[in-house]
């Protein structure tokens, strides 16, 4: 995928003076194509793929010594000497060739099968023939999800439950803002905070100074949340979304920070930096069932199961929908959507609504599960949510949410691995490498793909970002 | 708006793919006889206009893209704007279908006859939904998406169903959805791309890409369709068969309006021409007349030039360098 072939560029020494076709240079620039080269067994090592192996070998070492048993950035020779006669370097090794594996031979596998499968209609008409996905695959992923968390410790649950849960709805929702529509947010954590203080305010008299004059379930806090976070969307986004590509991003950025310094300096309402104590948890009291979630982690790990899986059934019906496809249209040629009819700035703001509104209702579920205080919606949050999104896949529903367990079991890892303060950098190291070898992703969707390979032949507007910067071209 | 006879442009037209294409793109003659039924089953009298442009000015800082422009097409017309590289051909486009806004002048399209309604400050996927299409004349599809798909995004433009019927996949959500892949498949037959229906846009030849940019404006269901130099870049097989395509839209109640540098389509094609200079219009008439007013000819070949090589010989002659040396200018130009 990263090979060195660039189908953009016509081949000036082989294909001008042997052309009979008059047109040809004109199609080469017009239309290139996405034809791979016949496949050879000699390509799986060629300099290109060694040197990915050499790269991805060094970072394992790096990790094995910044992790090690004494692994501190003060004394970094002491710590290589004690990670190099520490056998948990074969760990690393191990793992950085099998990445290895994954990223380069995976790709090659995958296009031989497909090759081999179907001679005729070639990758793309085979790619889009299954629509609904392998079914057994999604089977298997939802069985491992269901019986992991049985298999770990109650801090692991505990941990799967706010960070890796709430963040893999989180990022599902802004997944329909970035990976669909092709927005960047960097503010999405406001919509978070949006539903979390709501909630305080609706259901509990005590969390915070400010509150309703009568207290809700917190189950009917969700459709609350849901709508006001969807017009606080609505409000961020009608005024700015004419904006393009990095003034958009900037505008959310300035939106998150206003809600996170009101959330921290608004004492008499929201309690300030200590936060709100005190949130009831969810419960049901509804013909003759009475169930209440309590401290135990692990029914509110099924809870959000369940909600994730709905979410990711929901969101793969719109992609496929006219909205999903006027969404990609946007997306890859924002003019060409507008003249074939594409209503953009309402279905931006439509984008934006919902990944508002699923954020909102997120924080319901954040705010009943534990105590909360404005830390919890900082930028540093935000930012964490388009890596989350970047990482796994934008536009792919099992990306992100790949993604959020990925990035979120790591800070579970490293969490008395390594200095609280170090931990960012692994986190950029990761998301560095990952940028390089597979900017798509950790699962891509397959238009994404093919929107990235474009890019990288210079055809469309797509790059990894998922920002369409065609203001620059009109 | 009712739109009775949307689905007029596949039904009728896929039967004849390819052959009869042939035959009427050699012809050089206007096919004369067969305007007058193009009117009729357009549902208006020849007088009838489709859209009308009065005194369109547009400039950008000090430089006059349109100078006082008026233009009126007829309904079922296949109107030409024909002119040399900068003369403002792509800004009336523009202008016309709400990407640009002329800062002087007004636009009035008729849906349907007697009913007028006022492009100038309207948004270029409103006035699209009224019934004006376009193609771009450097290529602007869908790239990552199926040909299917490009075309299905202009079918689905007047569909009503909101996310949440796509959600809980209510059936007029799935009818809907039915529908519109049915309309694109038969406007893919209908511009000769059956065969491609799920390949990758970008990965289609130049010639079918540019086809399948007429498909997706087509899926709009439009009565005015612009097309920006549909042949340019083309073989002259594909010439032939994308003239016989445009006769065969003409011929289903679509009024064209063309830019094309192809003197020799223009000719064959055309009802009238149009031909724009500096911003201005200065001429317009039945292409045999276009061919030979003064005005065209020097615009064309400049003061003093041999009055006989004008455009009437360039239709042989200046075919090559109109399209061709048409890029690099024009292709500045949104669209």
């Amino acid at each position: 995928m990263s090979g060195p072939t660039v189908p953009g560029q016509p081949a000036p020494s082989a294909g001008s003076p042997s052309s009979p076709d008059s047109s040809s240079p004109r199609r080469s620039a017009g239309a290139p194509r996405t034809v791979r080269p016949p496949w050879h067994p000699t390509q799986l090592f060629s300099p290109a793929r060694l040197r990915q192996l050499g790269v991805l070998v060094l970072l394992g070492l790096l990790a094995a010594v910044v992790t090690g048993p004494t692994g501190d950035s003060d004394h970094p020779l002491q710590a290589a000497r004690d990670a190099i006669v520490d056998p948990r370097i074969v760990l690393f090794l191990v793992l950085a060739v099998a990445l290895w594996l994954v990223v380069v031979l995976g790709g090659e596998l995958r296009a031989l099968v497909v090759r081999l499968a179907t001679p005729v209609r070639g990758p793309v008409g085979a790619a889009y023939g299954r629509r609904g996905g392998p079914i057994v695959l999604n089977l298997v992923l939802l069985a491992a999800a269901i019986i992991a968390p049985m298999l770990f410790s109650t801090a692991a649950q505990q941990s799967m439950v706010n960070d890796i849960g709430i963040y893999a709805l989180l990022a599902l929702g802004l997944n329909v803002v970035v990976g669909y529509a092709g927005l960047l947010d960097l503010g999405y954590i406001a919509f978070f905070a949006i539903g979390a203080y709501a909630t305080a305010y609706f259901t509990s008299q005590t969390a915070m100074p400010w509150h309703a004059p009568f207290t809700l379930n917190p189950f009917f806090v969700f459709p609350i949340a849901l709508l006001l976070a969807a017009l606080a969307g609505i409000i961020l986004g009608a005024p700015t979304l004419r904006l393009r590509g990095d003034y958009l991003a900037i505008v959310t950025l300035g939106f998150g920070e206003i809600i996170h310094l009101l959330a921290n300096n608004a004492d008499g309402i929201t309690n300030g930096a200590r936060g709100a104590f005190g949130v009831p948890h969810l419960s049901i009291h509804l013909l003759g069932i009475d169930y209440r979630w309590g401290i135990d982690p692990l029914p509110y790990y099924y809870l959000l199961l369940a909600i994730v899986v709905l979410v990711m059934i929901a969101f793969g019906r719109l992609e496929r929908s006219r909205i999903g496809r006027s969404w990609a249209a946007i997306r890859e040629d924002e003019i060409a959507a507008e003249a074939t009819g594409v209503a953009t700035l309402r279905l931006k703001l439509l984008a934006f609504a919902i990944g508002a509104s699923v954020s909102g209702f997120a924080g319901v579920l954040f705010a009943s599960k534990q105590f909360f205080n404005p830390q919890s919606f900082s930028l540093q949050a935000s930012f964490f949510v388009v890596a989350v999104v970047i990482f796994g896949g934008m536009g792919s529903r099992l990306g992100v949410v790949v993604g959020a367990v990925v990035l979120q079991g790591l800070a579970f890892y490293l969490r008395d691995k390594v200095a609280p303060a170090d931990r960012y950098i692994y986190f950029g190291a990761v998301i560095v490498t990952m940028m390089i070898f597979r900017p798509q992703g950790l699962v891509p969707s397959r238009r994404r793909r093919r929107e990235i390979e474009l890019s990288e032949a210079g055809v469309g507007a797509a790059d990894a970002l998922g920002v369409a910067p065609t203001g620059a071209r009109s | 708006m009712s739109r009775g006879g949307s689905h007029r442009a596949g039904a009728r037209g896929g039967g004849d793919s390819g052959g009869a294409g042939g035959s009427d793109a050699g012809g050089h003659a206007v096919p004369g006889a067969r305007r007058p039924s193009v009117v009729e089953r357009a549902g208006g009298e020849s007088g009838d206009p489709v859209v009308e442009a009065r005194d369109l000015s547009l400039r950008f800082g000090g430089v006059t893209s349109l100078d006082g422009v008026s233009l009126r097409q007829r309904r079922g017309e296949i109107l030409a704007v024909i002119g040399p590289n900068g003369a403002g051909k792509t800004s009336l486009f523009n202008c016309l279908t709400g990407a640009y806004r002329p800062q002087q002048g007004s636009v009035t399209f008729w849906p349907q006859p007697g009913q007028p309604a006022e492009l100038v400050g309207r948004r270029p996927h409103a006035i699209t939904r009224l019934g004006v299409a376009r193609t771009f004349q450097n290529i602007r599809l869908f790239p990552a998406l199926s040909a299917l798909e490009n075309v299905q995004i202009g079918t689905e433009v007047r569909q009503k169903y909101g996310p949440l019927s796509a959600v809980l996949g209510l059936p007029h959500a799935r009818r809907a959805e039915r529908d519109g892949v049915r309309r694109a498949a038969d406007l893919l037959d209908l511009v000769g791309l059956g065969h491609r229906t799920h390949e990758q846009a970008a990965s289609l030849p130049y010639g079918e890409q540019r086809r399948l940019e007429i498909a997706r404006a087509l899926g709009t269901d439009p009565r005015l369709l612009l097309l920006d130099e549909p042949a340019a870049g083309t073989n002259p097989a594909e010439k032939r068969d994308l003239a016989g395509l445009i006769t065969r839209i003409a011929g289903t109640g679509v009024s064209v309006l063309l830019i094309e540098h192809d003197m020799g389509l223009v000719m064959s094609l055309a009802t009238s021409v149009a031909v724009l200079n500096f911003g201005r219009m200065i001429a317009y008439g039945p292409p045999s007349e276009v061919q030979r007013d003064p005005a065209v000819i020097e615009a064309y070949l400049g003061a003093g030039a041999d009055a006989g090589s004008g455009p009437g010989s360039a239709t042989r002659s200046g075919t090559g360098t109109g399209s061709g040396g048409a890029g690099p200018r024009n292709r500045k130009e949104l669209g």
